[in-house]
């Protein structure tokens, strides 16, 4: 690590924010842990998804406007989220496409913003963060972090890096778990079987904890599990890290 | 005989129809994964699968920007050969054109090989409608010839009917035995289609690709019948969607190196037929080759400049076998002739996006279509386009228990967001009314839409007591 220590500024996430502030609380601790500065800019809200993902577009740019400038003089934002960061890095600038100005700023922002888990592993360089917890887990990879931000082995080494942990894989990993954004409410019926199979998956590998890297995909798990009371516990990576039990 | 028109904007029924259909659930589970696991397997033993996948989307990308000047090359080969070539501009032109040119050769049954564009364009019912009777040849579109059918999938047109389902279906319309075992109901069929190749007066095709260079039409099959359909009539019709083409004869080897192990894991199907103008003194084929050449909503595809990428398509079905979504509600749910995500973006293209607009919310976008796609067409960012396209052209329908449209839903989200007090205020507000909704940290049911939809299947999260704003103050202190 560079002698002065990287100062990063969380980009919280709406749904963490309102729904899942633990997962805010253990990143940031995770991250000052590690010796990280962490800042919090509270004029942050959403990144835009919801509007870009369901074709408002120019909703979308409104909202996305303001990140553009919220974060312009930070070093490194930090997002625990796959898909907002999928959508600053490589949502952005399409959006901007026609706006010579914005997009220099959407380009140099995708620069500098990062998933969680890639920002320990890529940028910081760490595997084990010094956590403990016991228990089988095992990881979902949602579709835009794998996919769009080609990041599925840095998770992995994060949760292998843990004392105590079982690691185990599910059948299909890579399929996606049926949340989708406002698929799940235009198509709740294909949603909810796409996230039954996901949750059969986990109960077939005998895995106890399924971690994932956002809180779109969690919610809908846990909401299922929930509704149909499946033993599995769902848990964002941050929170898995943060644990020392 | 099959379905007719467009009903894409019944997806949502029909998707929930089919999901609770536990035989056709587990007849997509299991041939979706056997097709995907054979691709997997199939590119894994090439080497340099992405280099030729790199090449093939080049030459795609060259043919659809410079389409005018392969198509005219194209039918210039094809007319020296001594063909006909034919323009369509939409299905019901190509319909009279092909109707015509049977009427023309005197044929009263017409065997047709397997092709998409003849569905698209209704092309049996037009023949049916002129008293010429036309006979399903591939062994999947025969089942769903006489099941009444369209495809359920643009590759393996009766993959969601089992062994079972087509044994019923021969006892019933073919007086056949009943049986389960392939190879009988195999026989069954052919001798049910052997008469049918010695009467048919004309022979009708589709093309996998159209060779610029040289004039040729090329089709890909398994089963011989497709030969059978373009060697034995006199008269032989090829329909062609105008995005066929390739340059030169040389790419097409790249093509039939992707395409046999994209769509259903094979190193190369069992026929390659090339048909390179009509017969040759001295050689057998047809007398008379006609090319039609079927526009019916491509034109209007390339305009849009994002979207173009969208005819690059060799119509090898592997996003379809790899997509969730598809897998769960089936070919059908789609509401034409295309389906999976390919269908999701030539649908609204083809037919209209007021047709079609639903088709691209029909996705999670979780890219699993990008990775197999053998000429890489960016599927979720076409998707992505294409939903904004619907919400600038159309209106969202709006569920009755939506207090407001779509579109005024999310102009008041995006106020919200702009505002980071709004925001704060809406959410402390809203702590304050889900007291009445909220046990233990969740929600069972909302009554009002979106969320309504949310917790039909799944319990929906309480806001935190505090969100992570007002915790940070105690985080940094
Ligand atoms: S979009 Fe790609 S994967 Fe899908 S059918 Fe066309 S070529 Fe095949």
């Amino acid at each position: 690590m560079a002698a002065k220590p990287p100062r990063v500024a969380l980009f919280i996430t709406c749904l963490a924010d309102q729904f899942f502030p633990m997962v805010g609380e253990c990143a940031v601790e995770v991250l000052r842990r590690l010796g990280v500065e962490v800042t919090f800019n509270p004029a942050q809200t959403c990144c835009g998804q919801p509007a870009f993902n369901t074709g408002y577009r120019q909703e979308t740019r409104e909202v996305a406007a303001r990140v553009l400038d919220l974060f312009d003089d930070a070093e490194f934002i930090v997002a625990p989220s796959g898909s907002c960061a999928t959508m600053v890095r490589v949502f952005y600038p399409e959006l901007f496409a026609d706006d010579p100005e914005r997009l220099k700023k959407a380009e140099s922002l995708a620069r500098r913003f990062y998933e969680f888990s890639e920002f320990l592993v890529k940028v910081l360089k760490v595997e084990d963060v010094g956590a403990s917890f016991r228990g089988r887990v095992s990881y979902h990879d949602s579709c835009h972090l794998l996919r769009e931000l080609g990041v599925g082995e840095e998770p992995r080494k994060l949760i292998r890096a843990v004392r105590g942990v079982e690691f185990v894989e599910l059948d299909d990993y890579r399929l996606c778990c049926g949340f989708g954004g406002t698929f799940s409410v235009k198509f709740p019926e294909v949603s909810v079987a796409m996230g039954e199979d996901k949750l059969n998956a986990a109960k077939r590998a005998g895995a106890e904890v399924l971690v994932a890297n956002d809180s779109g995909c969690l919610m809908h798990l846990a909401g299922l599990a929930h509704r149909q009371g499946l033993p599995v516990r769902t848990m964002h990576l941050a929170e898995l890290l943060a644990k020392r039990e | 005989m099959s379905e007719t028109g467009v009903h894409s904007r019944e997806i949502h029924i029909r998707a929930i129809s089919a999901l609770g259909d536990a035989h056709l659930q587990e007849a997509y589970r299991s041939s979706t994964l056997r097709l995907f696991t054979g691709r997997v397997e199939a590119a894994s033993e090439v080497p340099g699968w992405e280099l030729l996948r790199d090449r093939a989307r080049a030459i795609k990308h060259d043919v659809i920007e410079h389409l005018d000047y392969y198509l005219a090359q194209f039918a210039d080969n094809v007319e020296g050969l001594g063909g006909k070539v034919h323009w369509a501009a939409n299905g019901e032109e190509a319909c009279r054109l092909v109707c015509d040119i049977a009427g023309r050769a005197g044929a009263r049954e017409v065997v047709k090989a397997k092709t998409m564009v003849s569905e698209e364009i209704e092309l049996t019912h037009a023949l049916a409608a002129r008293g010429i009777r036309s006979v399903e040849t591939d062994m999947g579109e025969f089942i769903l010839q006489l099941a009444g059918e369209r495809p359920g999938h643009i590759v393996a047109p009766a993959i969601h009917k089992t062994r079972h389902d087509v044994s019923e279906l021969f006892t019933a319309h073919l007086h056949a035995e009943r049986t389960d075992d392939p190879e009988r109901l195999t026989a069954v069929a052919r001798r049910a289609l052997r008469e049918m190749f010695a009467q048919a007066g004309m022979g009708l095709s589709g093309a996998n690709f159209a060779v610029a260079e040289t004039g040729t039409v090329v089709v890909i099959e398994n089963e011989g019948n497709i030969r059978f359909c373009t060697t034995a009539p006199r008269v032989q019709v090829a329909l062609v969607g105008i995005e066929k083409i390739i340059p030169r004869f040389a790419d097409l080897g790249i093509f039939l190196r992707l395409l046999g192990r994209s769509a259903t894991g094979q190193k190369l199907t069992v026929y390659t037929s090339l048909l390179t103008g009509p017969r040759r003194p001295g050689e057998d084929g047809p007398e008379e080759l006609h090319v039609v050449l079927v526009d019916n909503g491509r034109v209007a595809t390339l305009a849009d400049p994002k979207m173009r990428e969208a005819l690059f398509c060799i119509r090898c079905g592997a996003c379809l076998n790899a997509c969730p979504v598809y897998r769960k509600i089936g070919g059908h749910a789609y509401g034409w002739v295309y389906s999976g995500p390919i269908g999701a973006l030539v649908t609204p293209e083809f037919t209209g996006i007021e047709q079609g607009r639903e088709l691209p919310f029909a996705s999670t976008l979780c890219g699993a279509c990008r990775e197999v796609c053998p000429v890489k067409i960016n599927i979720p960012d076409l998707l992505l386009h294409l939903r904004s396209k619907a919400q600038e052209m159309t209106r969202a329908p709006q569920p009755k228990d939506s207090p407001v449209s779509e579109r005024t839903a999310m102009r008041l989200w995006a106020w919200l967001m702009k505002g980071p007090r709004r925001y704060a205020l809406a959410a402390r507000l809203a702590r304050v009314g889900q007291k009445v909704f909220a046990r233990q940290g969740w929600v069972r049911r909302f009554s009002k839409f979106p969320l309504s939809r949310w917790t039909e299947g799944r319990d929906f999260p309480a806001l935190a007591p505090k969100p992570f704003r007002d915790r940070w103050k105690e985080l940094s202190s």
